[in-house]
């Protein structure tokens, strides 16, 4: 496997950094929140993407997507941690598109991929149900019910799960295996809750009374929803350390502007010893960072059987590290850091929202632990 | 069949042929180490053996020319070579700064004499080199050393002190920094030179350590005659000599680290920490070694990345000062996790057995990892200044 980004995806991501510079700069984030936008999503931008061609980047070209892989989608995440984007991209394009993919039969998968990929309407995906992620706990239930299903029990905080046109859950089945069920949050029953976060997305929390579901709700290609979960959530866990790489990136490149700009006892303060130590260990930690993320990328794409423990060392990796970068960030710019005009306080309140979705440093450390076998 | 496969067969072949069976088994102790030397007493008959075909193939030092006694090989060769000695877990033939201190320097800026008559001296393991350059005032301030050449024509009489020259008391030659040229800036008026400890006037004495014995030594010049002609570089450019084999010495210890094998969750099965189901007893322990793991696999990575990077044309650089930096504040983490895994039986200094009270030593001699080879305090100016060019203070 190569550190190296292939020339394709030296193109990729030249085009999505021009692309996102335009349309979503952090600018586009503060209008969001003023507006109050309740889906956490601009929908023009959205459809723009999917001209692109990135809205199917992990979908099959049969299915109307470009197939190129996990590396390639967190690239894109990537650029969008440094302009902070706020789009459906991770919800629907990697988890959602991913959970189809290897669990959807022919049927499922020829029905909805083609929504995903041509941005035409939002999946999301509703797993945890406590405050801190964990997958294995899940209480939902989806009763057998004729040729069908019933499904209820509480998710909570559903990233994009307020604009989403649809919804594809975890559950527990009558044998206490698991299953992703997909739901159309317009179905009697369903009733959402906005939340409204302090990255400036629209998460919702999602209550499922005794939902009446067709027996083609279950993604039904394979017997083991565990595994497919998990392959799921690992999936989004690698792009979303990308996301955390960018905003850690980019929390710290306008912080290194900052110092060599800014000046105080008559010096540009980047001069000063204890300023400079703390900015080459953030140099030398996001370089790590970059070395994980890519790791965790090429091992998902080329040897997946092998990816679950980079992932979770990536995840908790970027996890501490974008915090790290964005919080040095606002002590470094001083008192304007602290301003809602300056825009490095966006970054730290991604940082603190990405790093707990899909599970934060804590739950990385002990993923990693269980599987070091210790 | 391609030129790189049938080479490989030929490595395999001769590997095979000639290690001897002894130098397959990995190395127990200091003593298992062959450093080369006039002095040096083989531990056995395989290690001299081992060597001797090895150096006669040049492949104590693969990539070097073949006309300083180097193997000649290209990358990819080197490569093979290194894989095939993994694959049957050959020990190295031979260990010195040397290898991979002095001879790079001198591959660089020596002249054509002194790579012909140093150099194979060198792969051939006959003669051993201490590397001199601290001094008791210039630790981290390298630039501000004292030892003094003063010019006498046709050579220079050496007068001064070097500190932590690692076994210079079982060395034949040592290079050193001295200030030659007394009225230069500092930086400029440093010289490169090459020195027989035999020669008279150069003395050593050991450095005991809070680990114990050390490798360490202190040397003294007292009035030391050094021929004009043992100058590596030009008179008063010691300077980037040092630099460049600074540089080295960075990526090695970095890469290196004393504790790479050491795993303290062994250390807890050892001291019996570990619960019914072999995790470690204690979760916030538990989950400290796990936060090192991860920091230890975002290290690995980056190796292998910024060797990736540099085999694509790009330098490496200040990133050595970046490894260096990380891997050895690493280092001191993993054996500081070490001991509280093994918890009291951590703190035995002596016992029954050869190996008791290395946890403790080797614990203790991890300190020094961030202060040898420029402190990480030194490393992170490094990068403050020459990759994130912040302004000077």
């Amino acid at each position: 496997m190569s550190y190296i980004l292939s020339e394709e995806e030296q193109m990729l991501r030249d085009s999505a950094q021009a692309f996102l510079a335009e349309k979503s700069p952090v600018s586009e984030l503060r209008r969001l929140r003023d507006e109050g936008c309740k889906d956490g999503f601009r929908h023009a931008i959205w459809k723009d993407m999917a001209d692109m061609g990135w809205n199917g980047i992990v979908i099959p070209e049969e299915y109307g997507g470009v197939d190129m892989g996990f590396t390639a989608a967190g690239l894109i995440l990537q650029e969008m941690g440094r302009t902070l984007a706020a789009t459906p991209f991770l919800a629907s394009s990697v988890l959602c598109a991913t959970a189809l993919r290897y669990g959807g039969t022919e049927g499922q998968k020829s029905e909805h991929l083609p929504k995903i990929a041509s941005g035409e309407k939002v999946y999301a995906l509703a797993v945890d149900e406590k405050a801190r992620h964990d997958a294995s706990h899940i209480e939902t239930r989806a009763r057998k019910d004729g040729n069908g299903f019933r499904l209820s029990g509480q998710k909570r905080h559903v990233v994009c799960g307020n604009g989403a046109d649809m919804l594809i859950v975890a559950a527990r089945m009558d044998d206490d295996s698991i299953g992703l069920f997909l739901v159309d949050p317009e179905t009697s029953g369903v009733e959402r809750t906005l939340r409204r976060s302090v990255d400036s997305h629209a998460p919702a929390n999602i209550h499922f009374d005794d939902v009446k579901l067709d027996g083609d709700a279950l993604l039904s290609e394979t017997e083991d929803g565990s595994a497919l979960l998990d392959l799921v959530l690992d999936s989004g866990r690698a792009c979303l350390a990308a996301e955390q790489l960018g905003i850690a990136e980019e929390a710290f490149s306008r912080t290194l502007d900052y110092i060599k700009e800014r000046e105080q006892f008559g010096q540009k303060i980047g001069s000063f010893q204890s300023l400079q130590h703390r900015a080459a260990h953030l140099l030398t930690e996001v370089e790590m960072t970059q070395s994980l993320v890519i790791k965790a990328l090429r091992q998902l794409d080329e040897a997946p059987s092998q990816a679950p423990l980079w992932i979770a060392a990536a995840k908790a990796k970027a996890t501490r590290v974008s915090r790290l970068s964005s919080a040095e960030a606002i002590q470094m710019h001083g008192g304007v850091g602290m301003t809602d005009e300056y825009e490095i306080g966006f970054f730290y309140k991604r940082a603190q929202a990405a790093g707990e979705f899909l599970g934060d440093d804590a739950w990385g450390a002990g993923r990693v632990a269980e599987l070091s076998g210790y | 069949m391609s030129d790189l496969e049938s080479f490989r067969n030929d490595v395999r072949d001769w590997l095979e042929a000639n290690c001897p069976d002894s130098m397959r088994k990995p190395m127990k102790s200091e003593k298992d180490i062959c450093w080369g030397g006039k002095r040096f007493e083989f531990s056995s008959g395989d290690q001299k053996a081992w060597l001797e075909r090895m150096a006669e193939k040049g492949w104590t030092c693969p990539s070097w020319p073949k006309e300083y006694g180097g193997g000649g090989l290209s990358k990819d060769e080197a490569q093979i070579l290194k894989e095939e000695m993994e694959r049957i877990k050959a020990r190295p033939p031979l260990i010195s700064f040397g290898i991979w201190m002095l001879g790079p320097a001198l591959l660089k800026y020596g002249s054509e004499e002194q790579k012909r008559h140093y150099l194979p001296q060198i792969t051939r393991g006959e003669i051993r080199w201490a590397q001199g350059y601290s001094e008791p005032g210039a630790g981290s301030d390298l630039a501000a050393l004292r030892t003094k050449g003063d010019d006498k024509g046709d050579h220079w009489v050496v007068n001064g002190q070097k500190v932590w020259t690692s076994y210079a008391d079982e060395c034949d030659w040592i290079f050193a920094l001295v200030r030659t040229e007394p009225d230069a800036p500092k930086h400029l008026g440093i010289s490169f030179l090459l020195i027989d400890m035999e020669w008279d006037g150069v003395s050593t004495k050991p450095i005991k350590l809070i680990s114990g014995k050390s490798p360490f030594c202190e040397t003294f010049f007292d009035d030391v005659k050094v021929p004009k002609e043992n100058i590596v570089h030009e008179s008063g450019r010691g300077w980037d000599v040092a630099k460049y084999l600074l540089s080295h010495e960075r990526a090695n210890i970095a890469g290196g680290g004393s504790g790479a094998q050491m795993n303290p969750v062994a250390a807890a099965h050892k001291s019996g920490e570990v619960d019914e189901n072999g995790r470690v007893a204690d979760p916030i322990l538990r989950g400290d070694i796990a936060r090192l793991t991860i920091d230890a696999l975002a290290f690995e990575t980056t190796l292998q990345r910024i060797k990736d990077q540099a085999d694509g044309g790009q330098g490496v650089g200040a990133k050595a000062s970046m490894l260096k930096y990380y891997g050895t504040e690493l280092n001191k983490r993993r054996h500081e996790l070490n001991m509280s895994a093994l918890g009291s039986d951590g703190l035995l200094w002596e016992g029954e057995n050869p190996e008791d009270g290395d946890p403790a030593r080797g614990w203790l001699r991890s300190r020094a990892n961030s202060i040898e080879g420029g402190t990480s305090e030194i490393q992170l100016n490094i990068l403050a200044k020459r990759v994130l060019e912040l302004p000077g203070g």
